[in-house]
């Protein structure tokens, strides 16, 4: 319906390309024996994990090739960040990769960390690595549980989720929230793990890795399921490397980069565990890493909890973090340092600082910029969902439609990352 | 992370075999970084590659509002073997936003720099598909820039919506 004012306004070439896809799907002669079909999957397909959409060119069931579009849940919490004050940065930009929030925050409050010069207490280090670990898990298993459901094997979502669920009651246990914690703060972490925590975590670690057996012996001899992750969604390494892949995508094609072991944070270097590795870089591969980090992250949670120092868990310095709240009523210094962080917050000087962190999809990077005020002049998130996506292309070239679907689900890419 | 010393030399050689492509090196809290001339700036990162810095980590933007020139594109250069990082820093202003894009060095660099372009308006020359990423394709502004304010996006409602970039009838 239009009324002569508003359709003034000229198509853009963007409207009219978007006008030129059909629904209908009308194959296009490239000869006489080749057919091309443009197929829209998306923005809204339960097997694309989120609003992703992708504009794949067909010949017969081959894709030849694909092209993924997103920006359907770009919220702007970048621009949002440079409104707000430092701590007040932490909630939103948590809920960028929503799976996994402990790991932004991490490399956000790392990042702020570099710029202060701050130290961060040994007990905080370890609390944060036993959140990370849980939250890698946690990432994993919702992987496992909607990776497993595209390619048919429907129980395993309650399976996994039956796990998810012990982990988030953890998080609800330590933070009082089970999803976007703000547990991580600049100089340590909010407080310390509750009584009860503890044994209820090693409950927790001693019932997983029989649990992640179970998954195994579902999955791995379940012939739909190999049949369609062996040999498919084929990509060697240096394509990989060029297109700025990392994480398990990365060492299913046998590079064992993980930051974790390369360059360790957070007190990584205290604990023993060995990094996954693949052999040919196919879906399968993909999922048996993923599959072993399970473990892993079991084995470095019992030596996190096994070797917790004592002492306080966020840093003393009363210029950047809350005095404790007993000492409120007692000193007047305290009672101007709480004013001082809630209202204003704390300044940060001048410089730039990149902070990566190994997040359960890859290089996790948080770039901040200060400008010496109390809110951060620029803050960008490098999503390794962003990075990741750019190899989808490549293989998924030449595969079955089918395979499209599997490669999808391995990949594991979080929308929330990738738009933010 | 090289040590300052090191930083230096990094600069001294690239500024040897690309005169006057270096203007300054940044040592702040461990961090090394070269600040390179937007225009020598894919030189500089093409030989930074052949140095041992493979891996393209990160590339993104800043507005250096007020200064000038104001927008920044930023790499985050990694060496796997030594495990080092290294960023190279490159300024435009925003009357001519031009640097040459370095999709053909890393053909990871494509996301990224379109996301820059959407965000800060730097056009990237040699870029194969420098469309918007994020934002809508015909949307108008570069939302990142420090002088577009918090809510320039008006919200849709029904009453206009007629008025909206993205309708055309």
């Amino acid at each position: 319906m239009s009324d002569g004012t508003t359709s003034q306004r000229e198509r853009s070439d963007y409207r009219k390309r978007e006008e030129s896809v059909t629904l209908s799907s009308e194959p296009v002669a490239v000869e006489e024996t080749h057919e091309l079909m443009t197929l829209n999957i998306g923005p809204h397909h339960p097997a694309t994990h989120g609003v992703l959409r992708l504009l794949a060119t067909l010949e017969g069931e081959v894709v030849r090739d694909v092209q993924p579009i997103v920006g359907y849940v770009h919220t702007g919490i970048e621009k949002t960040a440079e409104d707000k004050s430092y701590w007040k940065v932490i909630p939103v930009i948590e809920r960028m990769d929503y799976l996994s929030y402990y790991f932004n925050a991490m490399a956000f409050c790392g990042a702020v960390e570099t710029l202060l010069g701050l130290e961060v207490p040994p007990r905080a280090q370890y609390l944060r690595v036993i959140h990370l670990e849980l939250n890698r898990i946690m990432s994993h298993l919702f992987w496992l549980a909607t990776g497993a459901l595209d390619l048919g094997a429907v129980s395993m979502f309650w399976y996994a989720l039956r796990e998810r669920e012990r982990i988030l009651d953890l998080f609800e246990m330590s933070s009082g929230q089970r999803m976007h914690t703000r547990y991580i703060q600049v100089g340590g972490v909010i407080e310390d793990i509750p009584r009860g925590f503890a044994a209820k975590l090693r409950e927790f670690l001693k019932i997983m890795p029989p649990r992640a057996d179970q998954y195994a012996d579902l999955l791995e001899k379940n012939q739909i399921l190999l049949q369609r992750l062996r040999g498919t969604g084929v990509t060697d390494q240096q394509t990989l490397l060029e297109l700025g892949v990392t994480g398990p995508l990365l060492r299913a094609t046998g590079n064992p980069w993980d930051l974790r072991k390369a360059a360790p944070y957070s007190s990584y270097d205290h604990f023993e565990f060995k990094i996954p590795v693949g052999t040919v870089g196919d879906n399968y591969d993909r999922f048996r890493v993923r599959h072993a980090e399970l473990y892993e992250s079991v084995k470095i949670l019992e030596q996190a909890l096994e070797g917790l120092p004592e002492g306080p868990f966020i840093t003393p310095d009363r210029k950047v973090a809350l005095p404790p709240r007993h000492e409120l009523a007692t000193s007047m210094e305290a009672l101007i340092h709480h004013f001082k962080l809630v209202t204003e917050g704390f300044r940060v000087p001048p410089g730039e600082a990149y902070y990566p962190v190994e997040g359960p999809r890859g290089e996790l990077g948080c770039f901040v910029r200060s400008d010496g005020s109390a809110k951060p002049a620029r803050v960008h998130m490098r999503d390794p969902s962003f990075s990741n996506l750019q190899a989808f292309a490549p293989m998924v070239r030449d595969g079955y439609i089918a395979d499209l679907i599997a490669t999808v689900a391995m990949l594991d890419p979080i929308l929330g990352g990738i738009d933010r | 992370m090289p040590d300052a010393t090191g930083l230096e030399l990094t600069a001294a050689e690239l500024q040897e075999a690309f005169p006057s492509s270096i203007l300054g090196t940044e040592f702040h809290r461990g961090r090394a970084a070269l600040l390179a001339d937007a225009g020598k700036a894919h030189d500089v990162l093409e030989r930074l590659r052949v140095m041992g810095y493979t891996f393209l980590a990160s590339l993104l933007g800043v507005d250096y509002y007020p200064e000038e020139p104001r927008l920044g594109v930023l790499y985050e250069l990694l060496d796997f073997k030594r495990v080092d990082r290294i960023s190279v820093k490159a300024r435009v202003p925003t009357d001519e936003p031009l640097i040459a894009s370095v999709v053909d060095i890393w053909a990871g660099a494509n996301f990224p720099e379109r996301e820059v372009y959407d965000m800060f308006g730097v056009v990237f020359e040699g870029h194969p598909d420098l469309r918007r990423i994020l934002m809508p394709e015909d949307y108008e502004g570069f939302p990142q820039r420090r002088d577009f304010p918090v809510g320039g996006e008006p919200v849709l409602f029904t009453f206009n919506e007629e008025k909206s970039y993205g309708k055309w009838q």
